[in-house]
């Protein structure tokens, strides 16, 4: 408690200054990040973030939700537990071994797969593979063993009452589980999406071998971005003191952020915990 | 013409893993009477109800042999549809299951799985059925409410409206008022006697009265086995078998 008090403290003491320096507004809102020549707007970085989450979210949640279902009530016991143990390993592989996964699977991938695909609707489209697409897509696959192992605790632990009332009036198992299991298990299931959603934007620097660390704003998702991490990261082994602090400016709208999705996530909960009830 | 029997079992043998929990069961069960199904603790009883809806093949252990005949076909064979079945012979359980929606999903949740999707006829189903279970007027200004927000006795009838709904011939009841109150489980033994007019009903109970209050056969399970079936006039006035005599006047079980 007392170090976090004392991190935000340093943070916001060391960023403040260079917010209020450079404008308030120029400094959110201004879209172009050029620390050498003293330009400093983080619209880029903060769109870069928000995209890669975004997209992580969007192929990570459906894709764990499904699994926890599988896992939990179609798979037969004996595969399902290998298949818990293989997603339990997901989250041992350090974060460094994803990106380097990454860069030499996703990044290949993505350009010589999702580029055609993606030229069929626009000739013009082209890609060097470092894109939020890729970001996303490794990230979606970090998030995971978060993202099923709590759903898959949720939905185990909705009373078997409902699966036989659903079972006994006709309903198969993938009805049961669509319609009865994720219903009742859904703020289990939602804290699951808030916890990969956090554990996705503190991850976005793992990513930063993979999404091309392009300070613009995209234009499509097979653009190149740099994230608010990423760019810290990167930047603060050789930043002056100026640029120094614009990157702490730049760690208060990471943690506003943070905070803020936080407190979506939260109302969304408690909204949905109460319409339930 | 409907056959005057729902359901003619013979030689039913039932094995989990290596245990046998029903023996050469044999029994009829009439179309459009109410069938009690009695006997202690252990003996079966919710054994054989679920073979009855094959709600058994839940159980992996679970091994079945022997004929189970619902409307002339043999529902463990392998080419009978357990959806199908399971829409005509509907089930309620001990312990009030009402899925935590609406009142109004609760009841429509069959029908529309079923692919009913029409609005006007779902909202008939569900007055009518709520109607059937006589809770309607309990009920009927608060259909978007969750229906974890009922009585025991209330969530009891909105289950039995749930498993009408999809327009069952036969309602399977598994100690349907055991967790309710006198006057929910009296509400519920009225109910009864009219849905006879309109479904078969088997109900499993472990209340005497409530057995020779409302049904109209009667069979005694002891230890897998149908030690005697017959009206349940003559089962409680006048018992062929001696065991079946001792349970019902309480000297065990
Ligand atoms: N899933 C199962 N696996 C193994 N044995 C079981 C299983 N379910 C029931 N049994 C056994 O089968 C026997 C009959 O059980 P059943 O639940 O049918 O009894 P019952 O007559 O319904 O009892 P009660 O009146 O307590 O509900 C019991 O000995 C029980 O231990
Ligand atoms: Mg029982």
């Amino acid at each position: 408690m007392v170090s976090v008090a004392l991190i935000t403290v340093f943070v916001f003491m060391n960023g403040l200054p260079s917010m209020v320096e450079h404008g308030f507004m120029e400094f959110l809102l201004g879209d172009r990040w050029r620390p050498t020549n003293g330009l400093f707007g983080i619209l880029p970085l903060v769109v870069g973030t928000l995209c890669v989450t975004g997209l992580a979210l969007l192929i990570g949640v459906p894709t764990g939700v499904a699994s926890a279902v599988f896992l939990s009530d179609i798979l037969p016991k004996k595969p399902a537990a290998v298949f818990k143990f293989a997603i339990e390993l997901l989250a041992g592989i350090p974060s460094v071994v994803y990106g380097f996964f990454g860069l030499i699977i996703i990044v290949p991938m993505v350009k010589r797969i999702f580029l055609p695909i993606l030229q069929v609707f626009d000739p013009e489209a082209t890609t060097t593979g470092f894109s939020i697409m890729a970001g996303g897509l490794v990230l979606a696959i970090m998030i995971l063993p978060t993202v099923v192992g709590l759903s898959e605790n949720a939905i185990s632990a909705v009373p078997s009452d409902y699966r036989e009332a659903s079972l006994a009036i006709g309903a198969n198992k993938r009805e049961t589980a669509m319609r009865v299991l994720v219903p009742a298990a859904k703020s289990g299931i939602l804290a699951s999406i808030i916890l990969g959603m956090g554990r996705a934007i503190g991850e976005t620097m793992a990513v930063l071998l993979i999404t091309g660390n392009v300070a613009l704003l995209p234009g499509s998702i097979l653009d190149p971005v740099a994230t608010l991490t990423g760019t810290i990261a990167l930047e603060m082994s050789y930043a002056d003191a100026g640029h120094q602090q614009a990157l702490f400016a730049v760690g208060i709208v990471l943690f506003c952020i943070i905070f803020i999705l936080n407190i979506i996530a939260r109302f969304v909960a408690s909204r949905m915990g109460v319409g339930g009830k | 013409m409907q056959k005057e029997n729902v359901f003619e079992i013979e030689n039913l043998n039932l094995h989990y893993g290596a245990f046998q929990a029903l023996i050469d069961v044999g029994i009829i069960i009439p179309r459009q009477r109410i069938t009690a199904l009695i006997g202690p603790s252990g003996c079966g009883k919710s054994t054989f109800i679920r073979t009855l809806n094959r709600m058994n093949d839940l159980i992996p252990s679970c091994r079945v042999e022997g004929k189970v005949m619902f409307d002339g076909e043999d529902i463990y064979d392998k080419a009978c549809d357990v959806i199908a079945l399971r829409k005509k012979v509907g089930m309620v359980f001990q312990r009030p299951n009402p899925f935590p929606k609406t009142v109004y999903e609760n009841v429509v949740y069959g029908p529309k799985i079923h692919g009913e999707k029409n609005k006007d006829r779902l909202d008939e189903i569900v007055e009518r059925t709520l109607k059937e279970v006589a809770l309607w007027d309990e009920v009927k200004n608060r259909l978007n409410k969750s229906a974890l927000g009922l009585s025991g006795g209330q969530q009891q009838r909105l289950c039995i409206a749930r498993a009408l709904a999809v327009g069952p011939e036969v309602v399977l009841m598994d100690e349907p008022t055991s967790a309710l109150d006198p006057i929910a489980t009296l509400k519920i033994e009225e109910l009864m006697s009219g849905l006879c007019e309109n479904y078969t009903i088997v109900i499993v109970t472990h209340n005497m009265q409530q057995a020779a209050r409302i049904s109209d056969f009667t069979a005694f399970f002891l230890n897998g086995v149908i030690v005697e079936t017959d009206t349940t006039e003559k089962i409680f006035a006048n018992p062929a078998n001696t065991k079946t005599e001792e349970y019902i006047t309480g000297r065990f079980g």
